[in-house]
């Protein structure tokens, strides 16, 4: 792809993440709303320019659930098979905080991986496509929602390619608040004393947690200092410049984990939700009227054809 | 700094190890095998390409020292951080490697059990944890006593939990666990352990051992409390105590036909003897198994009776606990109404084998 034409690119898909998640949130009342806003442009960069993927094995719309995994059920599909197959030639894509699922479903549809009707079945009774991603949830391979297990399973497949000598590349999509669980350090701890430098983790710094404001609920500043200190290379970026995000995955690591620190805003593009501060965890509409302030909002600025989209 | 780059290649495959403690013959004729996890586990990984072992600092307290040496590129080192090892194995196991992770029991199930249960037990990933020093087989105290482990992992799914009851358990238990697909909880001994049961009858997962038939009394005993339970039943037999004594070395699955047969008989009732609390265990599969078959029959769980125990020798803490003979004869004489007249000096006397690793009660 030509330059300008993959930013391009980026960039609608990143529109594209943004409009879903703000209609399926007004539609159904509800949704990690904020969460598209401070990840749009990173994982839209990740599944454009960044990652290696094969393409998606996976049926476009989402057969049901069909049962967890276990003995008595050997026909389990893993979610992973929409970021294509897992054979060594490609990388891999963990997404660890799973209440971004809404999000990542979106961008599987605006990469073409998954259908838009897929949508349809979130959060349904029955359906695959769940809220918080478990690992039969499109774009999911492990159980993300206990927040910071991701990080060590990816760890341990990284060290596995390496002990083969495979080529591709582990990606890991982690949350600031994440940095709060005492397991992540353990997981630098390890990925820096095994010189794990296969893998590479961004991390979507928009300051926000369940209960309000990271900085205030738990700091975790300087966490480029602290990441430094347990023998990671970090990169420390606008996570909403798709240059700069792209840039980042070739900082030199000298056999360090490297870790992009992407700093976001969690109301990118949908200023609405600078109201809601400082609790924009999960957006439920408190009244009709604001429902209808939203609304007003994606009709003039974001639906399809708009002058803003 | 002690730091190692993973390299690619082929691991590189050591000379098997000297024999690490070697045989003790005791007195009474029994086999005292030592540090059998050791050197077995060395001469077993020759055949296993893709087993790789994980240790949280307790590399020779849980007796991989020499799988260690053997086969650097095959062990890792994961330092006092459960919770990552765990989540690290999980990712091996889902590249096709079979990873064995090492360090006490305790520290596996209540210091990652979130681990254990989202990252390994839900996506039913073959991760083989070795649980040493089981309930009071250590001198470490309540922090170091796993009393309810087997409750609490019982209780997931896809997990299956082994406990060798002997040397010869211990020995085929490896085959065992990579037999078996899904992830294996193993509440492992140490030390000097005792042959019980014939080398060329090993370990058969979910298959009762039946050491005494007879239809006064059923009792089921598993891990330390067999042996122990052995000493009581040499000497009822000859007070014309009909014993049916079955040794369970896989406390889940928990569906052997013979232990349901077992479970029928008995014209007294049932008693079960674990070194583990009297909830979750098995006496608690035992009570789930005669209830859901409709088996009025009396049941004893002998076990640590909903308590914590403390920091001492193992003979003491069985004793103390009433996990040991003298406990096994008085839960006989209350179930039959019937004084049996066997005092400490008679179990003495039939005591089997050395009792376990208490030569070394100190050490951790």
């Amino acid at each position: 792809m030509k330059s300008e034409h993959w930013q391009q690119e980026v960039q609608r898909v990143a529109t594209g993440i943004r409009r879903r998640v703000m209609e399926h949130t007004i539609k159904n009342n509800g949704g990690y709303l904020s969460q598209a806003c401070s990840s749009a442009e990173i994982l839209a960069t990740l599944y454009v320019r960044l990652m290696n993927l094969g393409s998606s094995t996976a049926p476009m719309v989402p057969p049901p659930f069909t049962g967890v995994p276990g003995k008595d059920n050997p026909e389990y599909i893993s979610g992973a098979c929409y970021n294509g197959p897992a054979t060594e030639e490609y990388d891999r894509f963990f997404l660890s905080p799973a209440h971004y699922a809404l999000v990542l479903y979106s961008v599987l549809i605006e990469t073409g991986r998954m259908a838009p009707e897929a949508l349809a079945q979130f959060n349904r009774d029955g359906s695959r496509v769940e809220m918080i991603g478990a690992e039969h949830s499109p774009g999911f391979e492990v159980m993300g929602g206990a927040l910071a297990q991701t990080l060590s399973q990816a760890a341990g497949i990284a060290m596995a390619k390496k002990m083969r000598g495979q080529e591709g590349r582990i990606w890991v999509f982690m949350s600031d608040g994440e940095f709060q669980e005492g397991q992540v350090w353990e997981t630098f701890q390890a990925l820096s004393h095994y010189h794990v430098d296969n893998i590479c983790i961004y991390v979507d710094i928009n300051g926000q947690q369940c209960d309000g404001e990271v900085r205030d609920v738990m700091g975790i500043e300087p966490l480029d200092l602290r990441l430094k200190a347990f023998g990671a290379e970090t990169a420390t970026i606008d996570g909403h410049d798709i240059d700069e995000i792209t840039r980042a995955a070739g900082t030199p690591t000298g056999g360090r984990p490297l870790v992009v620190l992407c700093y976001t805003n969690p109301c990118r593009e949908i200023p609405l939700l600078d109201k809601r501060r400082p609790k924009l965890h999960y957006i439920r509409f408190k009244d009709e009227a604001e429902r209808s302030e939203y609304e007003a909002y994606f009709r003039r600025h974001m639906s399809v054809g708009a002058a803003g989209a | 700094m002690s730091t190692r780059r993973i390299s690619a290649g082929i691991c590189r495959l050591g000379p098997p190890a000297p024999e690490a403690g070697g045989k003790t013959g005791k007195e009474t004729g029994m086999e005292i095998v030592s540090k059998i996890h050791a050197t077995n586990l060395v001469k077993w990984a020759k055949d296993h390409p893709q087993v790789v072992v994980l240790s949280a600092d307790l590399t020779s307290s849980t007796e991989i020292n020499l799988f260690a040496e053997n086969y650097p590129n095959r062990f890792f080192s994961m330092g006092v951080a459960e919770q990552n090892m765990l989540g690290v194995a999980a990712g091996l196991a889902r590249e096709g490697y079979i990873p064995f992770v090492h360090t006490f029991a305790v520290f596996i199930y209540r210091q990652a059990l979130n681990q254990i249960v989202c990252s390994i037990a839900y996506p039913n990933l073959p991760v083989k944890m070795f649980g040493f020093l089981p309930g009071v087989t250590t001198p470490g105290g309540a922090t170091h006593q796993a009393i309810e482990d087997t409750a609490v992992m019982r209780a997931l799914p896809n997990m299956v939990i082994f406990e060798p009851g002997d040397a010869t358990e211990a020995e085929g238990v490896l085959d065992a666990v990579i037999e078996t697909p899904s992830p294996v909880y193993i509440r492992m001994p140490r030390g000097d352990i005792p042959r019980l049961f014939p080398a060329d009858k090993p370990f058969v997962p979910d298959k009762a051992r039946v050491i005494h038939r007879g239809d006064d009394i059923t009792l089921l005993t598993s891990g330390i409390c067999t042996e122990a339970a052995m000493r009581a039943t040499t000497l009822l037999a000859g007070l014309g105590i009909k014993i049916e004594h079955l040794h369970i070395s896989t406390l889940k699955p928990f569906s052997d036909p013979q232990v349901l047969a077992s479970l029928q008989k008995p014209r007294f009732g049932v008693i079960t003897m674990e070194n583990h609390s009297i909830i979750g265990g098995l006496g608690s599969a035992v009570a789930e198994l005669m209830a859901e078959h409709g088996i009025g029959k009396k049941l004893q769980r002998l076990g640590l009776r909903d308590t914590f125990a403390h920091g001492g020798s193992r003979p003491y803490l069985m004793r103390y606990y009433g996990l040991d003979a003298a406990a096994l004869v008085q839960s006989i004489e209350l179930l039959t109404g019937q004084m049996l007249g066997i005092g400490e000096d008679d179990l003495a006397a039939v005591r089997l084998g050395s009792g376990g690793s208490n030569a070394n009660a100190e050490a951790l």
